[in-house]
C-alpha cells in the first residue's frame, strides 16, 4: 500500500500540513468564498491535467495545451457573439480543441515525430497564429447568455464542480477498469510489448492526444465564461503548471506509472501553495520559486523511491 | 596446486532480512575454468556481485590475489584484476571499437591529447588476441551480438584481467560462435587467467569447465572436478530432485494442417520466399544461425513486420496479417525472444500481463472483470508453477525464468491454435526449462500447432517432430525427426545441402 501509493500519500500529507498551518494562522482561508475562487481559478489546470496524465502515461508529452487553450477560448467567444447558443459554442470549443489535439496526435503516432518536438512546434505556431489573427485584440461585448453559461453566478461553481468531479471519476475509473485504460499503461511502460500483444498503440496515442485537446477546449470555455472579456493571450504557462501537477502527483515522466488520484492531489497542492503564501503574509513573488522547489522535491523523492525499489527488484530477481 | 587467485570464505549476505547467501565458500585457481551452476535464485548473481564489488559483503572473508578485501567496490575489484562480462554487452553503440576499448582502459587527465594511432593499434592487437580480425574503426552498433561479445573479451584482456567472470556469455551465440569463444577461453587459461563461468547450458560446462561449484538456495553444496560428474548427477544436485527425461517428448498424433505459409517474403527484414506447413499437434523446430531470419520469419508471421508478398493460411482459409492484432484474431500466438523488450510489461502485475493479449475474454463491453482476471492469472501461476508472492506482484520483480513463464501464460490465455515460441528456454534455469518442455508437449497433445525457434541444437533435436533450417532468410532444408542430426542441421545452417538429401 505504502509502496504503491507512496507519492500520493506524501502529497496528501503535504496538503494536510499546509492546511493545518493555514487553519491555525489564517482561518479565513477556508471561507466558502475563498475556496470557490480557488477552485474556479484552478479548474483549467485540473481538467487539462486529466488529459495530460493520460498523455504522460503513454510515454508522451504535450506542451501545446496553453496555446490550444487560448485558441479555444477566443473561438468560443467569437462563436457566441455571432448569436449561436452558449451550449453549442461550448461543444464547438471542445471540437476545435480535439482537432488540434488530433493534429498533434497524428504527427506523433503516425508520422512518428517525438511528441516534445511536435508539441513545441504547435505551441509556438498556434500561439503566434492566434496573435496574428487577433492582432492582440480581446473578445469583448459577449452576449449575456454566455456569461456563467447562462446560469447564475451562485449556481455556476456548483455545476462545474459536478462536471469536474464526474470527469475525474470517469477518467480515473476508466484507466483502471477499461481495456482501453490497460492499453494506456501497457503502451507507456513498453510500447513494443503492447504492440506485440495486439494493441494498436499508434491509434491509442492519437486518441489520447485528441481527447486531451477536447478537455483543453472544455477547460477553456469554463474559464472564459467567468469574465466579460476573453484575452487573446490566456493560458500562458498553463502547460508547465499542468505537467508539474501531474508529475508531483506521482506519474512517472517516462510513462507507464501514475494515477488520476495523484494528479488531483498534485493540482490541489500546487493550487494551494500560491494563495497560502499570500495569506501567510509572504510576497506573491515567492510563488513560482516555491512551485519549482516542490516540483524538484517531488521528482527527487520519486527518483529515490524508484532507486530503492530497483535495488529491491534486483534482489527479488535473484531470489524469487 | 597453484595459489588461489580468489578465496571466498563463509560468505553470508542478506537483503531486507532475507538471506541470499548462507555461508558460501568458493575458490578460484589461476588457469582454471570454474563453473558456477545453480537454478535462478540460487545466489549466483549475488556471489558474483560481491566479487565485482557491485554489492557489499555481508559477513565472511574475501581474498583476491592474496589481498583481503573488506570494503570491496567496483574500483578496488577492477584494480585487482576482476573483470565481468555479462550476457548483454555494455558497449557504446555510436562509438567505434577503438574508442570503446580505449574508454575502458585509458586513464589520465581529461585534457590529455589522444594518440589515435596508438589507440588504433592497441585495439587491433587486443582484438587479435581475442581471436578476431574485425576492423577497429567499425561502429559498435553495426556489430552482431557475438561480435560485441568478442569486443568485451578484448576489453577484458586489455584490462589485464586475472579473474574473468563470464555470466551466460553464450546465451546469444550460436554453437559455432560458442566454439570460437571456447578457443579464446582456452587461450586465456593458458596465460594463467582464472575464469568463473556461469551457464545454464550443461553441455558447455562439461566441455570447458575444470571444476564445478553448485549453489542451491543460497548454499554451496560443494565443488567437484568436472570429470567426476555426469549430466544427470549435476542436474540432480542443482534442482534437488531428479529430472528423469531431459526432453519429455511424446509422440502425438498429428491432425490436419493448422498453418500453411506459401512464398512468404519480407524484403525489409530479409525473409525470402518461405513455404512450410505445420499440423495440429505437431512441434515444428526452426533452426539456423543468428541472423538467418528465424526471428524475422516469426515477426512476419505475427504481423510485427507484415509480409510484402506470399500467403498465410490458417486451416484452409487465407488470412491477412497486417498487424499483431490480425494475427491474434486468426489464432496465432507469439512468445518473443527478447521478453524484456517484447514479451512482458515489467511495470505491470502478473494479472494485467496475463490478460493483456486477450482482454476481450475477461471484459464485458470494454470493462475489465477484475475477479475473472485474477482467476485467469491464478490458473496459469498454478499450471506453469510461476514462483511469485502473489498474482499482483509486479513482473519486473520476478526472475528471468518466471518472467518467461508469465510471457507464456499471456499467450496461453489468448488460446491460440498456433503458437510461435522464439527461444522459449533461453536464460531459463533447468527446472523451469523442463517444465516448459513438458508444457509444450501437453499443448501439442491438446491439438495446438507449435513452431519453436531455438539456437540450442539439442533442444531442437529433442523437441521437434520436424525441423526447418534457415539460412540467409530462406528455408535451406526441412528434416524429419528421424533423419535430423546435429551435423545435417549445421550443414544446412551454413547453406550447404547435406549429401544425398534433396532440399
Amino acid at each position: 500500500m505504502m509502496k504503491r501509493f507512496g507519492q500520493e500519500i506524501s502529497v496528501a500529507i503535504a496538503i494536510a500540513i499546509l492546511s493545518g498551518v493555514l487553519a491555525f494562522v489564517a482561518p479565513s482561508y477556508f471561507s466558502p468564498e475563498n475556496l470557490t475562487d480557488l477552485f474556479l481559478a484552478n479548474l483549467p489546470v485540473l481538467i487539462v491535467a486529466l488529459g495530460m496524465t493520460m498523455v504522460i502515461l503513454t510515454g508522451q508529452i504535450d506542451v501545446s495545451v496553453g496555446s490550444i487553450f487560448a485558441i479555444c477560448g477566443i473561438a468560443a467567444g467569437v462563436i457566441a457573439k455571432s448569436g449561436i447558443p452558449a451550449l453549442i459554442a461550448c461543444l464547438a470549443a471542445c471540437a476545435i480543441g480535439a482537432a488540434m489535439g488530433a493534429l498533434n496526435g497524428a504527427l506523433v503516432a503516425y508520422v512518428r515525430i517525438p511528441s516534445i518536438v511536435v508539441t513545441l512546434a504547435t505551441m509556438v505556431a498556434l500561439r503566434d497564429g492566434l496573435r496574428w489573427a487577433t492582432q492582440g485584440a480581446w473578445v469583448a461585448d459577449l452576449p449575456p447568455s454566455f456569461q456563467w453559461l447562462g446560469l447564475t453566478q451562485a449556481i455556476f461553481p456548483l455545476v462545474v464542480f459536478l462536471i469536474a468531479a464526474t470527469l475525474v471519476m470517469l477518467v480515473g475509473w476508466g484507466l483502471n477498469n477499461l481495456a482501453a485504460g490497460r492499453a494506456v499503461y501497457a503502451t507507456g511502460s513498453n510500447t513494443e510489448a503492447a504492440r506485440v500483444a495486439g494493441i494498436n498503440t499508434s491509434r491509442l496515442i492519437f486518441l489520447v492526444f485528441a481527447f486531451t485537446g477536447a478537455l483543453v477546449g472544455l477547460a477553456a470555455i469554463l474559464n472564459s465564461v467567468r469574465f466579460n472579456q476573453i484575452p487573446s493571450n490566456s493560458g500562458l504557462g498553463l502547460e508547465l503548471k499542468v505537467i508539474a501537477a501531474v508529475v508531483i502527483g506521482g506519474t512517472a515522466i517516462t510513462g507507464g506509472r501514475g494515477s488520476i488520484a495523484g494528479t488531483v492531489l498534485g493540482v490541489v497542492l500546487l493550487g494551494t501553495i500560491g494563495p497560502a503564501l499570500t495569506f501567510l503574509g509572504f510576497s506573491a513573488y515567492w510563488e513560482k520559486a516555491l512551485q519549482g522547489g516542490i516540483i524538484l522535491a517531488a521528482i527527487t523523492i520519486d527518483a529515490l523511491r524508484a532507486r530503492a525499489a530497483n535495488q529491491g527488484a534486483g534482489f527479488a530477481a535473484s531470489r524469487v | 596446486m597453484a595459489t588461489p587467485l580468489l578465496i571466498a570464505e563463509k560468505i553470508t549476505k542478506s537483503f531486507d532480512g532475507v538471506r541470499a547467501l548462507k555461508g558460501v565458500s568458493f575458490e578460484l585457481i589461476a588457469g582454471e575454468v570454474h563453473a558456477l551452476v545453480g537454478e535462478n535464485g540460487a545466489g549466483k548473481s549475488t556471489l558474483i556481485k560481491i566479487m565485482t564489488g557491485a554489492v557489499e559483503l555481508g559477513t565472511g572473508t574475501l581474498v583476491i590475489t592474496g589481498r583481503s578485501v573488506r570494503d570491496n567496490n567496483p574500483n578496488v575489484a577492477r584494480s585487482l584484476g576482476v573483470v565481468a562480462i555479462y550476457q548483454q554487452p555494455s558497449l557504446f553503440p555510436h562509438l567505434t571499437l577503438t574508442e570503446n576499448i580505449a574508454l575502458s582502459l585509458e586513464t589520465g587527465s581529461p585534457w590529455r591529447s589522444i594518440d589515435w594511432k596508438a589507440r588504433h593499434e592497441r585495439a587491433q592487437a587486443l582484438l587479435k588476441r581475442a581471436g578476431s580480425s574485425m576492423d577497429p574503426d567499425r561502429l559498435v552498433r553495426t556489430l552482431s551480438m557475438p561480435e560485441q561479445q568478442v569486443v568485451q573479451i578484448a576489453k577484458a584482456i586489455g584490462a589485464d584481467a586475472k579473474i574473468l567472470i563470464m555470466d551466460e556469455p553464450t546465451s546469444a551465440l550460436t554453437e559455432r560462435e560458442t566454439d570460437s569463444l571456447f578457443k579464446v577461453i582456452a587461450e586465456l587459461k593458458s596465460h594463467g587467467v582464472g575464469i568463473i563461468y556461469i551457464s545454464h547450458r550443461l553441455e558447455e560446462i562439461f566441455a570447458i569447465a575444470d571444476r564445478v561449484t553448485v549453489l542451491r538456495d543460497g548454499e554451496a553444496l560443494g565443488t567437484w572436478n568436472a570429470n567426476e560428474l555426469d549430466r544427470g548427477g549435476l542436474i540432480h544436485l542443482m534442482v534437488g530432485r531428479p529430472i528423469t527425461a531431459v526432453y519429455p517428448k511424446r509422440q502425438v498424433k498429428h491432425g490436419e494442417i493448422a498453418l500453411e505459409v506459401r512464398s512468404l517474403s519480407n524484403r525489409a527484414s530479409g525473409v525470402s520466399s518461405v513455404s512450410f506447413a505445420v499440423r495440429k499437434g505437431e512441434i515444428l523446430g526452426v533452426a539456423g544461425l543468428v541472423g538467418s531470419g528465424r526471428t524475422q520469419l516469426a515477426e512476419t508471421l505475427f504481423g510485427i513486420t507484415p509480409a510484402d508478398s506470399g500467403e498465410i493460411l490458417v486451416g484452409t482459409e487465407q488470412v491477412r496479417v497486417a498487424t499483431s492484432a490480425d494475427a491474434i484474431r486468426s489464432g496465432i500466438g507469439y512468445v518473443p525472444e527478447d521478453r524484456r523488450q517484447h514479451g512482458v510489461v515489467l511495470e505491470m502485475p502478473i494479472t494485467a500481463n496475463t490478460s493483456l493479449a486477450n482482454l476481450k475474454a475477461i471484459s464485458h463491453r470494454g470493462i475489465v472483470n477484475r475477479g475473472a482476471e485474477g482467476r485467469l492469472a491464478q490458473k496459469y501461476i498454478a499450471q506453469l508453477r510461476i514462483k511469485a508472492p502473489s498474482a499482483h506482484t509486479i513482473v519486473g520483480m520476478l526472475s528471468g525464468g518466471n518472467q518467461q513463464k508469465v510471457a507464456l501464460s499471456r499467450w496461453l490465455a489468448a488460446e491460440p491454435k498456433i503458437l510461435i515460441l522464439d527461444e522459449p528456454t533461453q536464460g531459463v534455469d533447468i527446472g523451469s526449462k523442463s517444465e516448459i518442455h513438458s508444457l509444450m508437449v501437453d499443448l501439442a497433445e491438446q491439438g495446438m500447432a507449435i513452431i519453436m525457434i531455438s539456437s540450442e541444437l539439442l533442444e531442437i533435436l529433442g523437441m521437434s517432430d520436424r525441423i526447418i533450417v534457415m539460412h540467409g532468410g530462406s528455408v535451406s532444408g526441412i528434416l524429419s525427426r528421424e533423419e535430423a542430426t546435429q551435423k545435417k542441421i549445421l550443414a544446412l545452417s551454413l547453406g550447404h545441402a547435406p549429401a544425398g538429401d534433396k532440399v
